[in-house]
Parts: structure tokens; sequence; C-alpha cells
């Protein structure tokens, strides 16, 4: 497997069943995940965990895999729905044990410990919705342009734009808040 | 992206420091990844070589005891779905629109349908030789590979950082972007892979020379589940496979203004509206609509309900089980103190759950929903049986009606589908109705979930949000429950003299043959109380430009005819009903003349039928495309007072995204 043989062609050749292909593909690809999973969730270990999940699963997903767009676009669209997933079970999770009440309360006190202990890019990561908090791993984490980045989330350039705007208000609100004592 | 804004260059600092994976974090998930490939590969070569069942067991992780009962589903049916799904004017105007895991090039979710529902090719005709004996499709379902979903590891993960805080944070900020992912929860999930759906469809009817084949008849079509399908996968970010695209039941799904039967007349109404096609000058649209007598909700009899719930354990799902629990619950308070309800669950916790009880005892009700719980095999068990027996004894005055509520198991204690089917009829007569009631994506078995709603008297529907279980269940609680005529079939002659060639559009699945209109033994669709049906017909003047069919040089058909003695009249429309209970079928007649306004209702359904031959690839549109279908939409979108019809405009935009 040459070093430079194209990520499509080896997706093509994995997906048709190629162990050599895809072991290289991972290899190769395995960084990237990490580093997108990290950005999107916040801890080593949970980008871990969902990283590895992710290529586990990528065997199977690969049989979806048409080759109708850059081999690096879908993965990151495979990553931003694992986090999501992921995402919505934690939500599910932190729910289910409380009553629909109970939940509000808690989700107050919890929201207060946690603002004092995480650090600042948490912080200012938490205070984002997650449709700002993706669009920002991509955008500003990944480097990507707004258009790579609506790429990846099914979204319009504009779209893109309009997030980022709404992040950076957000961002200036969150530090006109920390200067008020 | 260049910003002198400080705290956006220090975000970005931050993100991209990203730290590097423990050592043998990467080792683990490679290594993971290849057992991963080798044991797909491995299934890939079983599948391929000898086909082990007819339904492949879906790799599905285990996932009992995560979520369950009523609080899991009122924590997973959050607001952002509700209104994404009502596609509110307020979700739209703060611009966040709704996240596809899909790009614009659509190449991450290539659905795999790896099943097909083949029809016999008969019905695909107006008037087929052969006695067609139901309306009922057969669908011969053949199944594909099984799903293989993501390893469900995150479930036991702590989760912290900004992945926990999400659950916490969400709610506050969320008023304008929380809105934006409006993805079932567990769709998502499956946007990747491949599903086991099996569609009941047929190919689209085509254009028929009136000259050869001057009568069309077939059943009507109540049901609705297609059009929830649709939005389902277009809201996931997918074009829904053609053959899961069935144009009457979109046209279906949407109430519209129609004049109601005066008193003492037929239980329906038709009326017929002439238009202009919207997508061929050359033609026009002929719409027969029917609006059922609308109940007198006041004076309905006491109705008998025993559902009828799949537990096996794909119903787990947050929008399966738990979803349903809620629809149950919704249900429940449209439902007065003399209607009783029983519950019997099939696979998982098997039995009667509860026994008949009057509905004023709501507490009992549901606690006994709360019991019930996903899990375990699917064993057979005699859980339609058991349903039938007790909605037997409930008797009495009241309608009694089976709900089946599955993800498309239909273990029910009767393996082989005709002998369900036939045993689903028989109680028909003895006045127990069926009806069923999907959900979840990914097993349903749409061709036979439609075939048991029909041999049954009931509809089919497809449920996948909370809002479509309340237009289901409680809008429809009256309608879907209560008969007003059974067997409602249609034929339509169209003179040859105005009409030299016609194509109906949709009911593939409803053809009848000419000869299975009078007779009487010949089952067809119900109509309920306020019910609302609508057929469009395409029609062709003789010498139009439009013809697809050069005329006969040697035929006789025009020499058959005097123009001038057959009148104005486009055809002759003859619907036969049976007033429920009734072996004997009543006629109502009226010929079909062109002349009547065109008001936004025709119009709207004119805009969905045009969607749903564009979803399913129809020859018939030309250059009509998605903009033309948006503006038609857009233009009848009329009062729309739940947003119903705004909603299939914007799935339009979004089909139009993802077809670009």
């Amino acid at each position: 497997m040459l070093m430079d043989t194209p990520d499509e062609t080896l997706a093509q050749d994995a997906a048709m069943g190629d162990r050599a292909a895809f072991s290289a593909l991972i290899a190769r690809h395995y960084d990237r995940i990490f580093r997108l999973c990290w950005r999107l969730t916040g801890t080593r270990d949970l980008a871990q965990d969902l990283a590895q999940d992710i290529c586990a699963s990528l065997p199977s997903r690969l049989h979806g895999w048409r080759g109708e767009a850059r081999f690096t676009t879908w993965l990151y669209r495979v990553v931003v729905n694992a986090a999501h997933d992921a995402r919505r079970r934690a939500a599910t999770r932190a729910r289910a044990g409380n009553g629909w009440g109970d939940w509000e309360v808690a989700r107050q006190d919890q929201m207060a410990e946690d603002a004092a202990a995480l650090d600042w890019l948490t912080h200012a990561m938490t205070r984002l919705p997650p449709e700002l908090r993706d669009t920002v791993a991509l955008v500003l984490g990944e480097d990507m342009t707004q258009a790579q980045a609506g790429a990846v989330l099914g979204l319009s350039e504009g779209t893109i734009a309009w997030r980022m705007s709404e992040v950076k208000k957000r961002l200036r609100a969150f530090a006109a808040e920390e200067a008020t004592p | 992206m260049t910003d002198p804004d400080p705290d956006f260059a220090r975000l970005k600092a931050a993100l991209q420091a990203a730290p590097a994976p423990e050592a043998g974090a990467r080792d683990a998930a490679l290594a993971m990844a290849m057992a991963a490939f080798d044991q797909t590969a491995q299934s890939q070569d079983i599948r391929q070589g000898s086909r082990p069942g007819l339904r492949p067991t879906p790799d599905r992780p285990l996932r009992a005891g995560v979520m369950k009962g009523m609080k899991a589903m009122l924590a997973t049916l959050n607001l952002k779905q509700i209104l994404a799904a009502t596609t509110s004017a307020a979700a739209l105007a703060v611009g966040v629109f709704v996240m596809l895991p899909v790009g614009m090039d659509g190449a991450l979710a290539p659905l795999a349908i790896p099943s097909a529902a083949v029809q016999p090719s008969a019905v695909a005709e107006a008037v087929p030789p052969s006695p067609a004996p139901k309306a009922a499709a057969r669908g011969v379902t053949i199944e594909g590979t099984a799903t293989m979903s993501v390893p469900d590891a995150m479930a036991d993960a702590t989760p912290n950082a900004w992945m926990r805080v999400e659950a916490n944070v969400s709610a506050p900020v969320a008023s304008a972007p929380h809105v934006a992912n409006g993805l079932p929860e567990e769709d998502a999930n499956l946007a990747t892979t491949e599903t086991t759906d099996a569609y009941a469809n047929a190919d689209a009817n085509p254009s028929q020379i009136t000259a050869e084949t001057p009568v069309s008849t077939f059943s009507i079509d109540v049901d609705t589940a297609s059009y929830a399908i649709i939005r389902s996968s277009l809201t996931r970010g997918q074009m829904p496979p053609p053959e899961a695209v069935r144009v009457e039941e979109m046209i279906n799904y949407f109430p519209y203004d129609l004049p109601t039967p005066e008193d003492g007349a037929a239980p329906f109404r038709p009326t017929i509206t002439v238009m202009q096609t919207p997508w061929n000058p050359g033609t026009r649209l002929v719409q027969i609509a029917l609006q059922g007598r609308m109940p007198v909700v006041a004076d309905r009899p006491a109705l008998n309900l025993v559902f009828l719930i799949d537990t096996s354990g794909s119903m787990q799902d947050a929008d399966k089980l738990p979803l349903l629990k809620q629809s149950l619950a919704l249900m429940l308070g449209q439902l007065r103190p003399e209607d009783r309800v029983a519950i019997v669950a099939y696979a998982g916790s098997a039995g009667e759950v509860l026994a008949p009880t009057p509905a004023s005892e709501a507490a009992t009700i549901l606690a006994a929903l709360d019991r019930l719980d996903a899990g375990g095999s699917t064993a057979g068990a005699e859980g339609l049986a058991l349903a039938y027996r007790i909605a037997e004894g409930m008797g009495g005055s009241g309608v009694s009606r089976i709900l089946l509520a599955t993800d498309g198991d239909f273990n029910v204690g009767i393996s082989d589908p005709a002998e369900l089917e036939a045993y689903v009829a028989a109680k028909r007569d003895r006045g127990v109705y069926l009806s069923v009631l999907g959900f979840g994506r990914g097993n349903l078995d749409d061709a036979v979930m439609q075939s048991l709603a029909q041999n049954g008297n009931g509809t089919a529907a497809y449920i996948d949000t909370l809002p479509e279980a309340r237009k289901v269940l409680v809008d429809q609680l009256t309608g879907a429950l209560f008969p007003i005529a059974d067997d409602v079939k249609i034929q339509v002659e169209w003179n040859p003299a105005q009409v030299a060639e016609y194509r109906l559009i949709g009911y593939e699945t409803r053809a009848l043959a000419r000869e299975d209109f009078n007779n009487d033994a010949v089952d067809a669709g119900e109509i309920a109380a306020g019910h609302q049906v609508t057929a469009i017909y395409e029609i062709t003047a003789p010498g139009s430009d439009a013809l697809l069919s050069d005329p006969l040089r040697y035929g006789a058909a025009d020499a058959t005819v005097a123009p001038d003695t057959m009148g104005p009249e486009l055809g002759f429309l003859r619907l036969r009903y049976k007033a429920p209970g009734e072996q004997v079928s009543a006629l109502i007649e009226t010929p079909i003349v062109s002349g009547t306004p065109v008001t936004s209702e025709a119009g709207f359904a004119a805009a969905i039928a045009g969607m749903g031959q564009l979803l399913r690839g129809s020859v018939y549109l030309g250059d009509w495309g998605w903009d033309q279908a948006i503006d038609l939409g857009l233009a009848h979108r009329g009062d729309d007072p739940f947003g119903y019809r705004i909603e299939a405009v914007n799935l339009m935009r979004m089909a139009k995204a993802l077809s670009d």
C-alpha cells in the first residue's frame, strides 16, 4: 500500500473487502478522528472511547461509501454524527435517573458546580449550544473553511457564517459577563 | 478566518491544541477496527453464500435498561423534536435550519435498502385480465443485509466535560438553536447504516389510452404511513427510497377544506375539480375528493380499544416503545369514561397486561403502560388471538378495534403472512377491526403493515414524532376509529371524445379489476368519520400535443364514438360503498365536468402529487422540478392551522437541497 494512495481509493478498496487498504486507511486517519472527537467532547477519555467506537463502526459504514464526497468530508460527518449520538445518550441518561422536575433542580445545582470548576475553554464551549460547538470545532479546531464545514454538517455556507458570527456574539457576551464581577 | 476578536483567537488556539491520545488508545482502536472489519467481511460472506433465513438478525447492540419508562421517554422527547417536526415558523425565522447529517453532495448516506417489494404485475394495470382477488398489497418482500450499528460503549462511559454539561446547559441557551437538530434520536445513527425496511409498492401507473381501456377502477386508501416515512428520511438528510413513496398516501396525509355530506345523504360526498396540470400545459388534472361525514363526537358509540403492543427487544429505542407510551397517554385524555381499554403485550413481556378497564381509570391504565418493558426474545406468542378474544369479550354496543403497535416484528403467533391476513380478515367480518401503528426505522415491514391494516379494515400509520402521534391518535381519534363506509371503491369511465389518455397518479397498490367494482365480495378500503380521500388523474384531450401515444392508423375507436352526442362530460364517476356491517353495497354516480372553481385545496393536492412523483423519479413531469413544486405548495398554503402544509414545503426544500 503506497503512502500516497488517495483516501478515496483506499476507502473503495476497503469497502470491497481489502483488509490492507482498510488498515492503512484507519492508521492514516486515527489521529484526525481522535482530535475532532476531543474538540467535540472536551475530554481525552471520552474522545478516545468515541474514536474507538467510530473505528469499530467504520467497516460497516464503509459499505455505504459511494465515493461521492471526499473521504475526509465523509469521515468528519461520521465523527460529528457519532458525537451527536453520544451526546444524546449522555443527556438521556442524565435525565433518566430523576423525575422531570427533580432533573431541572439538579441541573441548576450541577450548573453552578460545573461553572466553578471548569477552565476557560471548557467554560466557553459549554456556553455554546451544541450546534455552534460543532461548527466551532470544525471551523476553528480543524481550520476548515466555511464551505468545508458546511459540507460536513450538510449546511449552506451562509448558515456556517451565521453560526460563526453568533459564536462571536456569545463569546463577547461571555467576556463582558466575566469582566463584571 | 482572520478575526481581531481576542476571544475568538483564544478559542481557536485552545481548540487546536488538542491533546494526544493515551499510549495504547490508538492501538486498541485500530485493533478493534480490524476485528470489526473481519467480522463484517465474514458476515458478508455468509450473506452472499447461503442466506440463513428470510430475516437476518440485525447486529443490534443490547441496550436494555438504559432507557426505560415514561421518564426516560419524557427526557428524550424534548422540545426540539416537537418543534422541528411541526416545522414551526419560529424555528425557521432564527435561521438555524435542520442540521442534516448528510452534506450537500449527499454522499454520506447512500440509503441502501436492499429489500424490495415486488407486486404481482397485474395490479399495475387498470384493468387486469386476471382476477385480482384483493386490493391489498401482497408484497413479496426480499430482505437484505442486516444493520450493524455503532457499538454502544459510550453508554457506559462517564460523561463529563462539555459532553455532560451539554445535558445541562442546552436548555437555557437553547431558545433559538436548540430546535435546529430535529433528528429523531436514534435515527441519526441509522443515517449511515443499512436498513431492512421493506416497502409495499408497485410501478407507477402507466398512461392509459381511453379508447383501449376506458374504465379505471381502484379501492380508496386512507393510509398516511408513506408520508411519515418520507418525512423521517428527509429530516434525516436522505432522499427516501422511491419504493417507499406512495403518492396517494402523501396527498391524503393533509387535511383539506371540502364540503361535508348533507344530513341523510350518503356518508361521504365527492368533490370533483378539474384544473390545469402544473407540470404539463397540454394536460389537465381531475381531482376526485371524498369527504366523510363529520363525526358527531357527542353521540359517538363507546369504544373498545385493545392495544396489542410489541415489546420485543428492538422496541426499546427512544422512538419506539417510549414514544408509543407517550402517544397512548396523549390519547387517553381524549377518551370518554364509558370507553374501555385493554392492553396485550407480545414478545418481551407477553400476555394480558391490562384487563378491560374503563377509560375513567386513567391512573390504572397509565400504570399498566409504564409496566411495559421492552426486552427478551421475540418468542412467538398467541398475542393476536388473545387480543381478539379480549376485544370480542368487550363486545356490547361499542366499536371494537385492535391497535397493533410494532416496529415490524409481526411474530404474533401466526407465522404464515397469508394465514395471518386471512385470520385478520375473518375477524374483521365479525366486527373487530385492526389498525397498525408503525414505530421506528430499520426493521419496519411496511408491506405487511399495509396488508394487515387493509385486511383488518383499519389504517396503517407510521409514527415518528409526538406531533405525528397526536395527528394519528388524537386529532383523528373520532375518525380513524369509527367506520362510516366499508369497501369503498371508485370507478371512473372516461369519455373518449374528451379524454384520449389518462393516468391515475398513485394508488398503484390499490388497483382493482373492472369487474370487481360490482362484486360485493371483493374487499376494498374503508372510510371512517371525517376521513378525506383524494385521487388525482392526469388527462389528455384528443388532439393535444401532450398525447404520448399516436392514434391507431386502423383503429376504429373514433368511429364508434359520435363526439357530438357524448356531450361535454369528461367522464363518469361511480362510487360503491357498504354501510358498516352491511353485505350489499350502495352506488353513488356523478358525471365529471370541468368548470368547477379551482381552490387552494386542489392546488395544494396537486403540489403534493408533484412532490410524490419527483420523489419517485416519475417520467411524466418534464422540466418541472422542486422549485416549481415549492412555489405551487406555497401559493396554495391556505390557512394551514396546524402547519402541515408548510412542513411539506420545507421537506420539498430539503429534497431539493439533497438532489442538487
